[in-house]
């Protein structure tokens, strides 16, 4: 129930008494403002660290081959392991239900002109799952399709700075680039979160460049992404499972690190999630340890607050005051304050987050950010503390005899 | 109006008790004005502080406006005392952040009256007082005998049945001494019971009754002899 009247009251004796009114104010908005703070800065800290593993896929494997290390089966060391397009074939047999996305690939390095311009860039012969295999976004036109697959089409998705470099402000889209003497059809431009090397890169037709550059049906190396339902546990026993099988197939020492090396970005997310884990624990931990300085902050002012009207508590007790209504006075003006500071607070902690942006990138905090329930839950939980600190001491001033409150001085 | 029958008070004091009162039987009727006069420790605040539900008795029976007062909880005191008792204290306890007609209309904000209503009564008892031009001005910005007068404003802005004045003048000099008297003698002639405690002779003289005290019991209860002819 909105009662003006008592409003009043309230207001009046907050605008009167502003040393006090200052006093618990502040204390409120700055446990916020600490909060918020320190909430912010540790999530510019997480945001590093989830930018540090943004250039793939978090589900990515990607398997090389090389030299064999050891004799095995009576074959020798020192043999090449050359990956063959049934070795696509037999992983998307045995692995079905765990593979998400599957793209052999061939890579040379190439001079390309367009025009005027000419420059040296890797070309990468890829399937069309590669594209979210690297995490690439298309900004422009389209990326490879099964039908270009199909076709042996020369056509290219090109990288974001593959473009400004050779075509400066003009779209890449629909003209044709000379590769080493072959002409391509840039269909699409797309932009990577991994940054500027994964921007000059060239993606065309797996088939296409299988069959212009590799002999029979050989290709370089295999990346795919596990299915994203497998844990991470499960993620790591199936490409452990798949190392071995490779191995097997390939006749190569199981004990051997150099001939078939599969690379799981799983285990390098399990170390960053257990990190953020711990980072996350520590961020809660001083989180918690404002809000309980807060707490007690406000408590302390509330008894002093409470203290100090005493006699003005028994002069309203004398002149007809119910102990209901001082206490009702006496809460209606600790939330009110609390609520107000904690906004202020609140307030100006996410302006100084925002004002901050990314100029403390040096530092590994990018973009420090509080989500909102967080800092709401903080102010009400504040208020809550407020309104129960100064509960108890008004309780009990409402208690005192009139007397006794006015002999106070 | 109040009528007292053996009244008993005691304070712990330690491991013993103080026995302040010890049986006492007063009967004041409407319209009458008494002091109570005694020495400091006679007990006379102590009584004051019970006709006025600012505390409790122990033993022996207390009417107020004839309803026997047992059992009071502090939020039936507090409505008795808005509805029956006026206030005023030797130190004026005015809230010193509230001008003198906010002071005057505090009790009418807790008897729940409208705002501009309470405004209006408040002006009108600070023109009894002759404070109206004082109006909004905090208690900081004025004299003691203003500020008693703005005491005995607040007291009778509720139309209380009785005014309890604690050593009224007890901190002024004699000549506004004299004035908060005179405007006491004047309520009391339009009708107003007023009870006031003190330990001046000159202040009981201008009564009409005074009752003496000496440790807790009452040693003599007499009319004022000019009014006694009246």
């Amino acid at each position: 129930m909105f009662d003006l009247d008592r409003w009043r009251e309230i207001f009046q004796a907050i605008s009167k008494n502003k040393l006090r009114t200052a006093l618990s104010g502040f204390t409120i908005a700055f446990a916020i403002l600490l909060f918020t703070l320190l909430f912010g800065i540790g999530n510019g800290l997480k945001h590093t660290f989830e930018k540090q593993f943004a250039g793939d896929s978090q589900n990515s494997i990607y398997i090389n081959s090389g030299r064999t290390t050891k004799p095995y089966k009576g074959l020798q060391s020192g043999r090449l392991i050359q990956f063959r397009n049934d070795d696509s074939k037999f992983m998307n047999e045995k692995f079905e239900d765990e593979i998400q996305y599957f793209s052999p690939n061939i890579q040379r390095s190439m001079q390309v002109i367009y025009k005027g311009e000419q420059n040296r860039y890797t070309i990468r012969g890829v399937y069309p799952d590669y594209q979210p295999l690297e995490s690439a976004v298309i900004q422009d036109g389209r990326f490879l399709s099964y039908l270009d697959i199909e076709k042996r089409a020369k056509v290219v998705a090109v990288g974001r700075l593959v473009e400004k470099d050779l075509f400066g402000s003009l779209s890449a889209v629909g003209k044709n680039i000379n590769m080493e003497g072959i002409s391509y059809k840039v269909v699409g431009v797309f932009n990577d979160p991994g940054g500027d090397n994964d921007e000059r890169f060239i993606y065309a037709p797996f088939t296409t460049v299988q069959g212009m550059y590799k002999p029979n049906d050989e290709l370089d190396y295999i990346g795919l992404t596990f299915n994203p339902k497998l844990s991470i546990d499960q993620a790591l026993a199936f490409s452990n499972l798949l190392t071995k099988m490779l191995k097997e197939k390939h006749n190569v020492d199981p004990r051997d690190q150099a001939a078939i090396r599969v690379r799981n970005y799983a285990e390098g997310t399990k170390n960053v999630k257990q990190f953020m884990t711990v980072l996350n624990v520590i961020i809660l931990f001083i989180g918690i340890g404002t809000l309980i300085a807060g707490i007690i902050g406000i408590s302390n002012i509330m008894v002093y607050i409470v203290k100090e009207r005493t006699k003005e508590l028994g002069i309203r007790k004398a002149l007809g005051a119910t102990p209901k209504s001082i206490i009702g006075m006496i809460m209606m003006e600790s939330i009110f304050v609390t609520a107000l500071a904690g906004y202020s607070g609140l307030m100006i902690g996410v302006f100084a987050l925002k004002s901050l942006g990314n100029s403390l990138e040096k530092y590994f905090i990018i973009n420090p950010s509080v989500e909102t329930y967080v800092v709401v839950g903080a102010t009400i939980i504040l208020i809550i503390a407020g309104t129960i600190a100064g509960y108890i001491p008004a309780k009990r001033a409402a208690s005192i005899k009139p007397i006794v409150a006015l002999n106070d001085e | 109006m109040i009528k007292i029958e053996k009244l008993h008070k005691s304070y712990p004091m330690g491991k013993d008790s103080l026995h302040v009162l010890k049986g006492l039987d007063l009967h004041i009727k409407e319209g009458e004005f008494v002091a109570i006069m005694g020495s400091s420790g006679s007990g006379k605040s102590t009584l004051l502080n019970i006709v006025g539900l600012l505390d409790t008795h122990d033993e022996g029976n207390y009417y107020l406006n004839g309803q026997l007062i047992e059992n009071l909880d502090e939020k039936k005191a507090a409505i008795l005392r808005n509805k029956f008792l006026g206030f005023v204290f030797q130190s004026f306890n005015l809230i010193t952040y509230k001008t003198a007609v906010e002071n005057v209309a505090l009790p009418l904000y807790y008897q729940g009256m409208g705002r501009k209503e309470r405004q209006e009564t408040a002006l009108k008892y600070l023109d009894k007082v002759g404070l109206k031009d004082r109006a909004n001005h905090l208690p900081s910005e004025l004299s003691g005998g203003e500020k008693q007068r703005v005491a005995i404003a607040r007291a009778l802005v509720t139309n209380p049945k009785v005014v309890l004045a604690d050593e009224p003048t007890g901190a002024l000099d004699s000549t506004t001494s004299h004035a908060v008297m005179e405007l006491l003698k004047e309520i009391n002639r339009e009708g107003m019971t007023v009870f006031v405690i003190t330990h001046e002779e000159d202040i009981a003289e201008q009564t009409d009754r005074i009752v003496r005290l000496r440790d807790g019991i009452i040693i003599s209860d007499e009319k004022v002899n000019k009014k006694v002819n009246a």
